[in-house]
């Protein structure tokens, strides 16, 4: 299967113990919040209380005169807003002149203790002026039932919850057509159509954000912070406080976790770097579990149609999507977001023509941003659920209609999205013979059911989130004469093992041992930029800039062994801590005397990598997102249990194969398959981001708690099986891990459910309330065959929504696709007007 | 304001066994334990991941009983003895089998419920040396992990138990390469 033939590798494949793991098993690894400074302060942040109104007034005479009060801050002091995207830049560090969701920081507060600080956060007084407040699609995309804030015909614009964007609370609209899917649709032997909604749901990282920030005595500042963008951050804090990015250093401490919970640069990082600059003291703030669900960032509520046309063979021959994205109250990765929901239904099965139309809206709730699949696993369902039921329809086996119709390596997608690697078939074969799928598809007791599911993910995204032509990443090797190597990289480890995986390439090219490798990484002062622990890119991408550095270093090591030793270049090898001859084995040097040959040749002896995506095939506006150097794929099968009493739920087994490229520590890949399960069980079962209370935008239950995550006692058993199809622009031929098996697991769930009861859950979560709902309005009927599958209609025997609001979508964007002779440019929109 | 701040912060002294040490120390009286092995003893293995007792992730043995440290006063474990992350190697300084099994494995992701979990496994071998999986489950679905699923977690538990009893076990292939 492998296209290339690798050498036989010494780390590269191996489950080694990550770099950091004896640190964090024994309670050392130094998390934000575990750091403390001499005269160090406490911040807390007043959020406010109401979903959405004008800040008529801040009263902090009483805070101030509190003892051990240092400092209290406003918004007025932080007037410049910034955010993730420069499309979206609508976050201030704190509210100025409007609050836009309950939790939204208004007023700040450093004091001696934290108890003090909590006691004068409460002492702030500030003076709301309700706004309407928009708690659902429907009533964004609609707009005030009367204007003004009151509701009193006032003309103002203050009900809109941002004064950019479309118009009214509609943040982001995207219309794009590749092909021409109403032809599609006229080839197709079947269409369908189909609505789905996938709620919402937050990261819940054990670690709370926190960020401790320092100024030295030249007016520099340092922010510690639990973050997975320490670069983005970086330039964050030096827009909004108006510094030179050269005084400013950010350390990421390791995350307890991210998830992509925190690929945001936060308003408390802000908050405590401005403290800091006021006070002159260090300033901590660390967010309680409560803020954590406020700062959310998490998944978007999507409500999905989805229209599909097959021929008699399951081929797909036109597919048009619609999305609506909640996307809460700011910006975030929103319009990135709304994009992922429309560019990767392409890369698992060839679509003929395809169109996707997204919209997304701003509610005054709590914003939603990345989470781990970011925008793809709300359409995966959608479309893996579906091909289920065209499945069905069509009385094809659900094996037969995915494995028959996969995308073929080295191929475009409709969306000039270029596929390299793709192990799909393996993995689908691999997980229907470990499950025994066509042994039990069918053919279970009721109650008992088995399902099937696919997925693909991206290994980086292709584009970076600002505009530059600069790397992606990069890595500065330096060696010793101690035989000691540092290898540095701004990239953060938030648990995946990123920092692990810049040992052991390092540590294969040199032919040493990981563990004698220093690894400093996610500090801006000492390490080059990484973009950012974030769209599963850092093995990909990090891990090429560390091979280029070490292979560049290995070069000079080879050079100087050479000119001492007369042995030519071809046969110098490094391994087992030692530069030696291949043909002479016994007669090698160290690893540091070969260092010291080439320090005495070259002088120090430091190195570079660095990495740049290739450059994307797509051209027209919106191609942005989607590129990747490389998709992952994976395939799962799932055994469950349906309780028809209770409507309860079971997933007993989850088999999962994951072409990952090549493992470069098998052992952690499969943590992050099983990893990726466990969190796909929980937002396919119980997660949900709910509001209640005023006008539906109070969370309903911000603990960890209330906010259901899975136990041990409801995660499933998981088989993994690791197929490795080596992609060329990865390292090693790796691609990527972290995201793409969560893909699969909440539409494998509802496709067991389906065929365990006989009932279609277009919603997740799956629930028991909405299992009873679906299997009440079935009645007493209780075989599978005899759901009722219309096409285009309701269906009787499901739960699910049946409508999408209506809206006026503009003109799409019109793309030829690459089987219509098409470039990768959008069409001038005068040349489709002559077509039409 | 200095008669303020002297009667918030005016200290309790106590005594106790940390870690297998003789231990003293004095805090303001409402912390929790949590907090006085945090900030005052400068024990940040442990973890908070709520502070209301309903994650696990800042569980230590006291008197060799899993408790969680948010949820008790300092001030309780007067003349008790307390186990940390901190305590949980051998006299010789090697890891204990807990630990080296997560750290083989791959069980500790992010790390930060790590602790939480290796108490609670201690406690769990202490009674059971040779535990179901689930009896591990049981015993370990008061801590929350968002990393690992868990999995890994199960299988380096039952390694430590299988090394603890005394026989050879090594890493099972499956468990850190996949299944063929």
């Amino acid at each position: 299967m492998s296209k290339t033939n690798p050498k036989p590798t010494r780390v590269v494949g191996k489950p080694y113990r990550k770099v950091d793991a004896a640190a964090k098993v024994m309670g050392l690894t130094k998390f934000a919040d575990d750091l403390v400074r001499p005269r160090m302060l406490y911040c807390k942040i007043l959020r406010s209380p109401v979903p959405h109104a004008l800040i008529k007034k801040i009263e902090t005479s009483q805070a101030e005169k509190l003892a051990g009060v240092v400092a209290v801050l406003t918004g007025q002091l932080l007037p410049i807003a910034y955010g993730i995207l420069p499309v979206s830049e609508d976050e201030h560090a704190l509210c100025i002149d409007k609050v836009r969701f309950v939790g939204d920081p208004v007023a700040a507060v450093a004091a001696l203790d934290e108890d003090t600080a909590f006691e004068a956060m409460n002492a702030i007084e500030v003076e709301y002026e309700p706004l309407p407040s928009f708690s659902s699609i429907p009533e964004s995309l609609s707009g005030p039932k009367s204007k003004g804030p009151a509701g009193n015909g006032d003309e103002s614009e203050s009900w809109r919850i941002h004064t950019y964007g479309e118009s009214g609370n509609i943040h982001k609209v995207v219309a794009l057509e590749f092909g021409d899917v109403e032809a599609g649709f006229r080839e197709a032997d079947r269409v369908r159509e189909d609505v789905f909604f996938y709620e919402g749901s937050t990261h819940l990282p054990m670690e709370q954000h926190a960020a401790l920030a320092e100024v030295d005595g030249d007016g520099k500042l340092c922010l510690w912070s639990s973050t997975q963008t320490p670069h983005y951050v970086h330039r964050a804090l030096a827009k909004v406080l108006e510094m030179p990015g050269s005084r400013i250093r950010v350390i990421a401490t390791p995350n307890g976790g991210g998830f992509g919970g925190k690929s945001d640069p936060f308003q408390h990082e802000m908050i405590v770097a401005k403290l800091a600059l006021m006070t002159g003291r260090p300033v901590k703030v660390t967010l309680t579990r409560e803020e954590v669900f406020y700062a959310h960032r998490g998944r978007h509520p999507v409500l999905m149609w989805v229209k599909t046309g097959v021929k008699k063979d399951g081929a797909i021959t036109a597919m048009h999507f619609r999305t609506f994205l909640d996307g809460g109250a700011y910006g975030s990765y929103g319009v990135a977001s709304t994009y992922y929901t429309g560019a990767l239904q392409t890369v698992t099965y060839p679509i003929a023509n395809y169109k996707f139309e997204g919209v997304r809206v701003f509610t005054n709730k709590p914003p939603c941003g990345p989470k781990r699949g970011h925008g793809t696993p709300q359409p995966r369902f959608a479309l893996e659920v579906q091909l289920d039921k065209i499945a069905a329809e069509l009385g094809i086996d659900p094996v037969t209609i995915r494995r028959d119709h996969l995308i073929q390596p080295n191929s475009l997608t409709a969306n000039y999205l270029r596929v390299g690697s793709t192990g799909l078939a393996a993995c689908i074969d691999k997980v229907v013979e470990a499950s025994g799928f066509k042994k039990k598809f069918g053919k279970l007791p009721y109650g008992q059911g088995v399902g099937l599911a696919c997925g693909s993910y991206l290994s980086g995204a292709g584009l970076p989130i600002y505009w530059n032509n600069m790397p992606h990443t990069g890595v500065q090797l330096r060696l010793d004469r101690q035989g000691g190597v540092c290898v540095m990289c701004g990239s953060i480890d938030i648990g995946q093992g990123s920092d692990s995986i810049l040992a052991y390439i390092v540590a294969e090219v040199l032919g040493i041992d990981p563990f004698d490798i220093r690894v400093l990484t996610a500090d801006t002062d000492l390490t080059p930029v990484d973009l950012g622990s974030y769209s599963s890119r850092v093995t990909l991408m990090s891990g090429n800039a560390a091979l280029q550095a070490a292979e560049r270093a290995r070069d000079l090591l080879v050079q100087a062994f050479t000119e001492k030793y007369g042995v030519p270049v071809s046969r110098v090898a490094f391994a087992d801590g030692r530069v030696f001859d291949v043909e002479k084995p016994e007669a090698g040097i160290s690893f540091a005397q070969a260092v010291q040959l080439a320090e005495t040749k070259f002088g120090t002896i430091g190195t570079v990598g660095s990495y740049t995506p290739p450059v994307s095939h797509g051209k027209y506006k919106g191609a942005g997102v989607g590129p990747s150097p490389a998709y992952s794929y994976t395939a799962a099968v799932a055994e469950v249990q349906v309780d028809p009493q209770t409507g309860i739920v079971r997933v007993d087994r989850i088999w999962i194969a994951h072409d990952v490229g090549k493992s470069i520590n098998p052992a952690l890949v499969m943590g992050q398959v099983e990893g990726s399960v466990y969190m796909g069980l929980g937002e396919a079962l119980m997660e949900e981001m709910s509001y209640r209370g005023n006008r539906n935008t109070v969370h309903k239950f911000p603990s960890l708690l209330e906010y259901k995550s899975p136990t041990t006692l409801e995660m499933c058993d998981v088989k993994t099986f690791l197929i490795e199809d080596p992609d060329p622009q990865g390292p090693f031929g790796a691609k990527e891990v972290g995201q793409g098996p969560l893909l699969p697991v909440p539409p494998v769930i509802a496709n067991a459910v389906y065929d365990a009861v006989g009932v279609r859950i277009d919603e997740i979560p799956i629930t028991p309330d909405k299992v009873l709902a679906a299997l009440r309005s079935k009645g007493e009927e209780h075989s599978p065959q005899e759901a009722g599958v219309t096409l285009g209609t309701r269906e009787p025997h499901r739960y699910g929504p049946h409508t999408i609001p209506s809206f006026d979508w503009p003109d799409p964007v019109r793309v030829r696709t690459p089987w219509e002779g098409g470039d990768g440019k959008e069409l001038l929109r005068e040349a489709v007007h002559a077509k039409e | 304001m200095a008669k303020k701040l002297k009667r918030k912060t005016q200290k309790v002294h106590i005594a106790f066994t940390l870690n297998g040490e003789p231990c003293e120390v004095a805090f303001a009286p409402h912390k929790t334990l949590l907090e006085v092995l945090r900030e005052d003893l400068n024990l940040t293995g442990t973890k908070h991941g709520c502070e209301l007792g309903e994650c696990g992730t800042c569980a230590v043995l006291v008197d060799r009983k899993p408790v969680l440290s948010c949820l008790v006063l300092g001030l309780t474990v007067e003349g008790r003895e307390v186990t940390t992350v901190e305590g949980m190697q051998l006299a010789d300084g090697s890891l204990h089998p807990l630990q080296t099994a997560f750290a083989d494995l791959g069980a500790a992701q992010c790390g930060y419920c790590t602790p939480g979990f290796l108490l609670t496994a201690k406690e769990l071998l202490e009674k059971n040396s040779k535990p179901t999986r689930d009896d591990i489950k049981e015993a370990l679905s008061g801590n929350l992990c968002r990393c690992t699923g868990y999995i890994k977690i199960y299988e380096a538990v039952e390694l430590a138990a299988a090394r603890m009893r005394g026989e050879a076990a090594e890493v099972p292939e499956e468990v850190v390469l996949g299944l063929k």
